[in-house]
This record gives structure tokens, C-alpha cells and sequence, in this order.
């Protein structure tokens, strides 16, 4: 094969992109289902924006991993002063706001601050000499670098996201090696700060998502409707599915946000578990691969990065399922690839750039 | 990790690290995995038919149909309460998205007044989410459609083509079918039956349409339609028909109950007719009464004041609610009792006006006297002191029984919700309630059907018809074709014929009753007629001539009763004619006229006819002529300028009006209890008053009688 096929196509992760491919054309098979059969307004424009970034992902793929390297503190710095620009100019124009808008493209710095916290932590470790890991030289400064973006997207407010950086910056810590008790203590200190939090830093609309998550049926019709709506799409799919197009709970407008963060159920309802275990296990073995990227790879850099970006792949389609299925609270994320979107989508596809990259360098220094 | 190394780490320990936390790191992304299928398929495959229905619930709308009530039609099969066809406007207050801006729109498409506007809102506050709202009922087809197409636009309002309950009698059957209405959010609670909040159903409030629900109501038809989930219809699945509620048929004779009705007049009164060979109720009227019509859309405020504070007390059911004391309409019962008891129909008694017993004086309505009487005489003169006698020396105790032979006191099986069964007194009773011994004057009160004898219409007409057939019939108001035949009652044959020489002699042969004889040729009317006081007359007022019923005002006039069979030689009808506070005042309003046309309705409907039209404008025209002409005036009189009728119709506790009949029949049902509480503490009904007959000689006449009907609150 390998004589046929030029080499930079050949050692591509061929059977990643395929699941890649795979979710992206399902995702768009259910968007054009969500709009009753129909291409537009949704799998039209998913469907250009999904392929013109897998291109831009292969692009990616090809920068090499000093870049990134270089890039790691700078674009982290440029990311937290779009981010108070945004807090800025939303305070200027009253109300909130979470995108800047560039003139060409609408940047919301929060969902690329994903990548950039991993980035950015990634760094921290590698410089930080091995011998210092297990001290707390090790931690307060990737805490800082967590909490100071985090803090400012849950100003916007933004839930959600603000918990998926902390999340991918935790896990490079824990990757890096951070002693495990700090892990285990940090748990615990969630466990008595989640119930402090939940009274006091949290908005109103935000801690009644939770109570409704709770006790969906107590709100049938305001809040807890989504959760009871979108189990009720995913019950009734059964094994095998209502079938293409014959979804009802998203045809007759039952399931609220049935083409964003709710896709998953309105795929349910037509797919059937048969469906649901596809998605899931495809993102499993994206995910997995991600991180046998990194665990192939040689420098620590590209350990923590390959890692850390497929778990932030991981977080979001776990967050998203967990909360279709009334496993979690509703906290806005969507589910990558499948939701109609372009920030999800650009964040997991410049990741899986990323990942390739790395994928591409492992390849050249172990299989030659 | 139990990583316990050197507290240097080395790259190489680093990179082991590594692994062994990213291996953890990827397990548990994989039983967070394995959780989530594992969640999915507990969702759609271990509760997948659970949500299968939540999602066809969802998905489907199933829409009643409220069946069609049943008929109820008279003997011959003429419609007594029907359907006809309804355009209706209901809010459902769940739905309503913008109350206001729909109300506005409403207001505009429907033409709705003020009073309209000021109803529905005070409906929609009182409402429970499920329960309709009625907007306006009966609108015409055009501002029907205009809503209809505009439906989508306003979420909560609905529009519905359904049926309405039509009685085209009116008021002349309102106590016989009662009305139907919209069910009570309580009785939705208790039964959960989603047809109870479909717009447009009503189920029977009171009489036969609250006793024969059940035949009546008929089985609720579907229409299932696919909707969104914001209402708008995609396409309908299935319907199924409606099925309309059993035709009852009532022995009840339509045209007679009207024309009853109708010869009632301005009367406060009612009266019961029998068939004599078969116990039937060919009519049932209790008159004035409100419009069933009305009232099963709900009436206004100023309707349902006007109907309970009126002293002829429209809204109670007079024939089994309305206690009386007989008066001399038990005279022929005590006669078949007498002589059962032993006493010689031949054998006379004086009367010189007036009887002395123990220290009191007891008086003939004839001041001077009767002379010698038989028993017939004494009946066909209404002779008191014959009974008082007679009575006196058999005791009261021998009479009572053939009283409740023949009916009085005694409870049947109608299918009326709530009746009142008057007493029949012996000693045992007065023992038991009052723990008094029975006197002589208790049984000379009780012999001119006075004292503590208290007995409603419908036992008044029982017992004609069983003096007039000797058989124990029983009043049936359903037709049932296989009724049994009724036993004869265990009285001599004879006695019954004299009874009826004699009540023949009261029209026919110059007694009380003389202008009760009827004109039809062949037929000879028998009845006895009766007055009962309601108040005391005193020795003074006797002294100065007693005070004519004209004078006095209505509540404190004698009631005017009448019963009577027809052939007297061959009874085939029978009736009784009460009316509260006649008086005697107008002759062709007095029982006497008014019975012999009833039972000339059944022998000669044209010349019957012809003597109503001749009557009728003398009071006022017809049933509605004169409801319509008391409502404007009511209406004239109480209404002020619309802002101020705003404001009492706000205060209105009650928004559809038509459930304060209910709470009114309830509260008579309470004060009936009580009233039985009170006897039974020993306080004494407050009609009989039971005077002692010591201290007033003047009592001639019976103890005063206070008003026997029971009022609907004020």
C-alpha cells in the first residue's frame, strides 16, 4: 500500500477519519430529518461547515508540534483578553454576551479557551523539571491558569462551558502527575462547596435547571419540559426506532431544541438505541484512539495534549448524552459533530487536528 | 496510583505515570460509556412502553365528543326535554397564552357586553386550569366561524358545534325534568372523567335529569387528531361516534302537563293527576317555575335574585317539597276510617256551629250551624263538628291508619332526589316525638286535617286516586309496561262507594264544591275541596268580624286545596290541586275551577282549551308572556346605570348562577333536617304550633300555620 498511496495521505489515521466522517454525515442525516426532510436551515450549512473544517483539521494536522509548543502561552493570553473583551462589551451594550464578532467570523473565545487551557497546562508541566511535580510549585499556577478564564465565562454566564475548562485543565493535572490525594481532596472539597455554590454563586436560572434535573416532573411544562421531552423521545425510540423521518416528539415540535443540544434524542427517536450505541461507541473509539496518540507519543508535551483534547472531546458528548437522558442537568452543551453549530464543531476538529499532528510525528519517529 | 517512588521523579517515572493515569483516565471514560448505554437502554427498551404512550399522548389529541342526551318524551312519545343543535365559545385557562389580548378579540368577534366580559373573567378566576370557561353559547353561525377560523391565532379558546338541552315546554315542566349545567370542578375531582371538562357537557342538577343521569348521559364519542405541540392540527386520525343517552319514556301526559301548568295561573301552587287504573302520573306541575332553558345555559345575577326572593318560591319543587296541612280534603278518608271503625254512615250528629270540649270551644265554618248531618251530608257540606264528634268518640288512633292506607305520610319511590313526606299523627308518634300523651283536642284538630297533619300534593292526589280505584296504586312516573296491577285495598267496597255518593254530592248535589262541576256530558266530576289557615284568628278579630283573605297580605291568606276523580262512578282520573296562599280571592284562579278544567282537559281537550283562552288574559297571558313581562320589570326595577351594574355583578358570589339552585335545594334538604332535628328534640314543628286549646276559645279553626314552604336563601 504504502508504495501506491503517497505518504503524506498514508499515514493518516484513516480509520479515525472515517468514524470522524462517519458521526459528521449521521449528524447530518438527523439534522435533515430534524427539519422535517429538508436540507435547509440546518444540514445544508452543517454539512459545508463540517467538511471545509475536516479540511481545515488535515491542514492542521500539518503544523508542526513546536508550533503549537510556541503558540501555547500567547494564545492563551491573546484568548483571556477576548474574553474580557467580551465581559466589556457586554457590560457597554447591556446584557450578555459571549461571541466577538471580527468582521468575517464570529469568535467565541470561550469555546476555543477548550483547547487553549489544555494549551496553555500542557506547557506549564512540560517546563516544569519532574522533580518539582509533586510540589506546589506544580499546582497554583495552572489553578490560576483554570480559574482566571473559567471565572470569567461563568460571568457571562456560561455554565457549561466554564465547567469543561476547568474540566480539560484538571485533567492535564492529573495526567501531569499531580499527587493523586490532591484528586481525592479536591472531590471532597467539591462535594462541600457544589451545595455552597448552588445557593450562592450560581444565577437563578441556573440553580432551577438543577433542582429541575432533580425532579423533572415537577415543572412538566417550563424547564423540566426538555428533560421530560427528550426522555420521552429517547424511551419511545425503542430498539430500533421510529425510522427515518418518522420521528414525531421532533416533528411536532415537542422536543425543544431538537436539531442543537437535544439532536441526540431527536437521532434516538428515528435511530433507536441501535443508533445511540452506534454514536456512542464511534466517539469512544475516536476518543480512545486520541489517547493512544498519546500515550505513543514522545514528548511530554504531546503526551499531555493528546490526552487532554481528546478528553475534552470525551467531556462534551458525555455532559451532552448525560443530560439528554436526564442524567444531568441541563447546562447547554451541545453534542460535537451531530449538533448544529460551528463552534463545537470547530473546537473538536481543530483538536482532532491537533491530535493528527501528533499522530503524523509519532508515526514518523517510531515507524522509521 | 500507590506510586510510592523517591521523592525525585525522573522523566522515565514520569512517563510511566503517564500511562498508567491516561490507561485510568481512558477505563473511566469507558464505564462512563458503558453508563450511558446502559441508561439508553433502560430508557428505550426496559421503559420504552411508557414513553411510547407519553409520546402518543403527546403526539395524538384526543378530543370528546360530549354524546347526546338522551330525550325524555311523555307517554305518547312527545318530546319533553330534546337537543338542538349549539354553536358554543369556551376558554380552556390552561391554555390561554395572552388572557387579555384573547379576551379583547373575543369581545370583538362575539359581541360580548360588559356583564358578559365581568362573568367570564370572574369565571376564569374561579376556574381550575381544566375546567372550561363558557364565553357565549348559542351564537349564530357567523361570528361562530369567525372565531373558529381565527382559533390558532388564540391558544385556550374553543369553539365547538355541539348539542343543547331544549325543553319546549319551559317553565311548565321545570320541576318535573329539573335542568342540566355544567359539572362542579368537585365533581371532576371525585370522578376524574375527562368528559366532565369537555366543553359543551352538562349533566343533570336537579329533578329527573339528576335521577336518570346515569340512562341519560349516553357514551362519549372521539376524535383523535395529530397536533404540535403548539395545538395546530396536523392531520385527524380517527373519529368515533358519539353514543347518545337512552330515551326515557315518563307516563307523564305532555299536553296535560302544559295546560296544568298553564291553568295555574299566577297561583303559588301545584297540582298532581293520576291514571286510576294504573298508579301513572299523567302530570306534575309545581308553578311559577324558572325556565330549564335558561337556566341549563346558567342565568344572570339579576335572574337568579329575582327567582329567590319571589314569595311564590319559583325555585322548589311545591309537589314533593311543599308540606300543607289537608284541611277538609281528608274528610272523605276520616269517613272510610269511621266507618271501618264501627260508625254508622246513617247515624247524624248536630251541628249548632260550634263544640265544646273541656274548657275550649271548637267551631263549623258555617257560624250558624248544619243541623243534623249524616255522614254524606257531613261531607258534601264540609261539616266540621260532624268530624270533631265522630273523631272524638273512635280517637284519632283508628283513623290514622287508613290515612296511611291511602297514602298520606307515607314516602314512594320516585325518582325525585328530595321529597318530603309530612306527618300523619297518632299517639304512639306524639308519645314518641313529644313524649305527650295524645289528647281529645289533638284528635279533633287532626280530624279537619289540621294540627299536626301535614301532607304534600303528590300524597294528596294518592290518596283520590286510591279512594277513587279502592286499589293501593303506586305513582309511577316512568312508563313500564309491565307494572303489576295494584291489590285492593282492604276496605269494604261499600264504604268506598259511599265516599264517592258523597264527594259526587260535594259538585253535583249541592255541596261545597258546586263550581267544580264539570260540563262534559256523562262525566260527573267527585272531589272535596279544603282551606287551610295559616294564621290565628283572635277572639277580638272573631268579635269584629273576621278580616277577608283579600285584606290580608299573601303570605298570611288560607291555602286553597282541592282533590277530585273523574267519572265519579267510574274513576279513570284522579287529582290534586294545592295552591299556597290562595285565599279564595278570584274565582277562576280558586282550586275548584281550575281542577274541573284539568280534568276536563282529559275528557274534552276543546272545550277545555276554550275555557283557558277565555281565562288567561284575565292574568296576564301565558307562561312566558308573563315570565318575560316579570323579569323587565324586575330587571327596570333593579338595574342601575351599566357602571354601577358592574360593580354588584362583581360582588356576584356566584359567576353561573345556575349552580346556586343546587346550593338553594340543598339548604331547603338542611332546613328539612332540621326541622326534623327540632321535632325530634321536642321543639314541635313550627307549621302545627299546636296551640293549647285552654287558653284560646276562639280556636275554631285550626292552629295557625305558618308558611309550610321551606325559602331558598336570600
Amino acid at each position: 500500500m504504502r508504495s501506491i498511496i503517497p505518504s503524506p495521505l498514508a499515514i493518516l489515521p484513516w480509520r479515525t477519519l472515517l468514524l470522524v466522517l462517519a458521526i459528521g454525515c449521521f449528524g447530518l442525516v438527523v439534522l435533515y430529518s430534524a427539519a422535517n426532510g429538508s436540507l435547509r436551515p440546518w444540514a445544508l450549512p452543517q454539512g459545508v461547515r463540517f467538511f471545509v473544517f475536516l479540511g481545515g483539521a488535515l491542514v492542521l494536522s500539518r503544523v508542526p508540534l513546536s508550533w503549537w509548543r510556541n503558540l501555547a502561552f500567547p494564545a492563551y493570553g491573546a484568548l483571556v483578553v477576548a474574553l474580557l473583551l467580551v465581559e466589556l462589551l457586554g457590560a457597554v451594550r447591556g446584557g450578555s454576551q459571549r461571541w466577538l464578532d471580527l468582521g468575517f467570523i464570529r469568535l467565541q473565545p470561550s469555546e476555543l479557551m477548550k483547547i487553549g487551557i489544555v494549551l496553555a497546562a500542557a506547557r506549564f508541566y512540560e517546563m516544569l523539571p519532574a522533580a518539582e511535580t509533586r510540589k506546589f510549585v506544580a499546582i497554583w499556577p495552572v489553578a490560576v491558569l483554570i480559574g482566571v478564564p473559567a471565572a470569567l465565562v461563568m460571568l457571562q454566564p456560561d455554565l457549561g462551558t466554564a465547567l469543561m475548562i476547568c474540566a480539560g485543565g484538571v485533567t492535564v493535572m492529573f495526567l501531569a502527575g499531580v499527587p493523586l490525594r490532591l484528586f481525592l481532596g479536591g472531590a471532597a472539597a467539591l462535594a462541600v462547596a457544589a451545595p455552597l455554590a448552588f445557593m450562592f454563586a450560581l444565577h437563578d436560572y441556573q440553580r432551577n435547571r438543577v433542582l429541575i434535573f432533580m425532579d423533572p416532573e415537577s415543572d412538566p411544562l417550563g424547564t423540566g419540559y426538555h428533560i421530560s421531552q427528550s426522555k420521552i423521545a429517547i424511551g419511545s425510540g425503542g430498539i430500533f426506532g421510529k425510522g427515518f423521518l418518522n420521528g414525531t416528539q421532533s416533528h411536532l415540535d415537542y422536543l425543544p431544541e431538537g436539531h442543537t443540544d437535544f439532536v441526540f434524542a431527536t437521532m434516538a427517536e428515528e435511530w433507536g438505541l441501535i443508533g445511540g450505541v452506534f454514536v456512542i461507541a464511534a466517539f469512544l473509539l475516536v476518543i480512545r484512539w486520541g489517547i493512544n496518540v498519546g500515550v505513543r507519543a514522545e514528548s511530554r508535551f504531546a503526551k499531555l495534549i493528546a490526552a487532554g483534547l481528546s478528553t475534552t472531546i470525551f467531556f462534551y458528548v458525555a455532559i451532552n448524552l448525560m443530560m439528554v437522558m436526564g442524567l444531568a442537568p441541563v447546562v447547554g452543551i451541545p453534542l460535537p459533530l451531530v449538533s448544529f453549530g460551528g463552534s463545537a464543531q470547530m473546537t473538536v476538529l481543530i483538536s482532532l487536528g491537533i491530535l493528527m499532528g501528533i499522530d503524523r510525528t509519532n508515526r514518523h519517529t517510531t515507524s522509521w | 496510583m500507590s506510586f510510592r517512588g523517591p521523592r525525585v521523579l525522573t522523566e522515565s517515572m514520569q512517563a510511566f505515570s503517564f500511562s498508567r493515569r491516561a490507561w485510568l483516565l481512558g477505563a473511566g471514560q469507558l464505564g462512563v460509556g458503558a453508563v450511558l448505554v446502559g441508561r439508553m437502554a433502560w430508557l428505550s427498551v426496559a421503559e420504552n412502553e411508557r414513553y411510547n404512550l407519553l409520546s402518543e399522548s403527546n403526539r395524538v389529541n384526543n378530543t370528546m365528543i360530549p354524546p347526546r342526551r338522551g330525550w325524555i318524551v311523555d307517554r305518547h312519545g312527545q318530546p319533553i326535554a330534546n337537543n338542538r343543535t349549539d354553536f358554543r365559545v369556551d376558554l380552556i385557562p390552561d391554555r390561554i397564552v395572552d388572557k387579555d389580548a384573547t379576551l379583547a378579540a373575543l369581545r370583538k368577534l362575539l359581541a360580548l357586553t360588559d356583564e358578559d366580559m365581568l362573568r367570564i373573567e370572574a369565571d376564569l378566576k374561579k376556574a381550575a386550569g381544566f375546567q372550561p370557561v363558557p364565553v357565549a353559547e348559542n351564537i349564530d353561525w357567523e361570528r361562530f366561524a369567525a372565531v373558529y377560523v381565527r382559533q390558532p391565532e388564540m391558544p385556550g379558546v374553543a369553539p365547538t358545534r355541539g348539542f343543547a338541552r331544549n325543553y319546549p315546554a319551559g317553565a311548565a315542566v321545570a320541576h318535573l325534568t329539573g335542568y342540566v349545567g355544567a359539572p362542579t370542578a368537585e365533581q371532576y375531582r371525585a370522578t376524574r372523567d375527562p368528559l366532565l371538562v369537555t366543553p359543551g357537557f352538562k349533566l343533570g342538577k336537579d329533578g329527573l335529569e339528576k335521577t336518570l343521569e346515569p340512562l341519560l348521559r349516553g357514551k362519549a364519542g372521539a376524535k383523535r387528531v395529530e397536533v404540535t405541540a403548539r395545538g395546530k392540527l396536523v392531520q385527524e386520525l380517527a373519529t368515533r361516534k358519539d353514543e347518545p343517552g337512552r330515551t326515557v319514556r315518563l307516563t307523564i301526559d305532555a299536553g296535560l302537563q302544559e295546560y296544568a301548568a298553564r291553568r295555574l295561573g299566577t297561583n303559588s301552587g301545584s297540582c298532581v293527576v293520576f291514571d286510576c287504573l294504573s298508579g301513572e302520573m299523567l302530570a306534575m306541575v309545581s308553578m311559577p317555575a324558572y325556565d330549564p332553558n335558561s337556566f341549563s345555559e346558567g342565568i344572570s345575577h339579576l335572574e337568579w335574585d329575582m327567582l329567590s326572593k319571589d314569595d311564590h318560591v319559583p325555585l322548589m319543587n311545591k309537589v314533593t317539597q311543599g308540606l300543607y296541612p289537608p284541611g277538609s280534603t281528608v274528610k272523605p278518608m276520616n269517613g272510610l276510617a269511621l266507618m271501618a271503625a264501627g260508625v254508622n254512615p246513617n247515624e247524624r250528629v248536630f251541628c249548632s256551629g260550634a263544640m265544646r270540649l273541656g274548657t275550649s270551644v271548637f267551631h263549623c265554618h258555617k257560624r250558624g250551624g248544619h243541623g243534623p248531618l249524616d255522614l254524606k251530608n257531613a261531607i258534601m257540606q264540609s261539616c266540621d263538628i260532624y268530624f270533631y264528634e265522630m273523631v272524638r268518640r273512635v280517637g284519632y288512633d283508628k283513623i290514622a291508619p287508613v290515612a296511611r292506607a291511602l297514602g298520606l305520610g307515607q314516602k314512594f319511590d320516585l325518582p325525585f332526589a328530595t321529597q318530603r313526606y309530612g306527618t300523619v299523627p297518632d299517639s304512639a308518634w306524639k308519645q314518641h316525638k313529644y313524649n305527650k300523651a295524645w289528647t281529645a283536642a289533638d284528635s279533633v284538630n287532626a280530624s279537619i286535617g289540621q294540627g299536626y297533619v301535614l301532607a304534600n300534593p303528590l300524597q294528596l292526589a294518592v290518596m283520590a286516586a286510591r279512594m277513587a280505584s279502592g286499589k293501593a296504586l303506586v305513582p309511577t312516573i316512568l312508563r313500564d309496561p309491565f307494572k303489576p296491577a295494584a291489590q285492593p285495598l282492604a276496605i269494604d267496597p261499600d264504604h268506598f262507594r259511599i265516599i264517592r255518593e258523597a264527594m259526587n254530592g260535594v259538585v253535583n248535589l249541592g255541596g261545597t264544591g258546586g263550581a267544580a262541576r264539570m260540563q262534559v256530558p256523562g262525566v260527573g266530576l267527585a272531589a272535596k275541596t279544603g282551606t287551610a289557615q295559616v294564621r290565628r284568628i283572635t277572639m277580638a278579630e272573631r268579635r269584629s268580624g273576621v278580616l277577608k283573605n283579600g285584606q290580608l297580605p299573601f303570605k298570611l291568606r288560607d291555602h286553597a286545596l282541592l282533590v277530585c276523580f273523574a267519572p265519579y262512578d267510574n274513576p279513570r282520573y284522579a287529582a290534586a290541586v294545592v295552591l299556597e296562599h290562595n285565599g279564595h280571592t278570584v274565582r277562576n284562579l280558586d282550586a275548584p275551577l281550575i281542577g274541573r278544567d284539568i280534568m276536563t282537559y282529559m275528557f274534552d281537550r276543546e272545550r277545555a282549551m276554550k275555557s283557558l283562552a277565555e281565562v288567561e288574559p284575565t292574568w296576564g297571558g301565558d307562561i312566558r308572556t308573563r315570565m318575560a313581562a316579570q323579569e323587565a320589570a324586575y330587571r327596570a326595577a333593579h338595574t342601575t346605570p351599566p357602571a354601577q351594574a358592574a360593580a354588584t355583578e362583581t360582588d356576584a358570589p356566584a359567576p353561573t348562577e345556575a349552580r346556586a339552585v343546587e346550593a338553594a335545594t340543598d339548604i331547603q334538604n338542611e332546613s328539612q333536617a332540621a326541622v326534623e332535628r327540632d321535632i325530634a328534640n321536642g321543639a314541635g314543628p313550627a307549621q302545627t304550633g299546636s296551640p293549647e286549646p285552654d287558653t284560646d276559645a276562639s280556636r275554631i279553626d285550626p292552629p295557625a300555620v305558618t308558611s309550610t314552604t321551606a325559602q331558598p336563601p336570600r
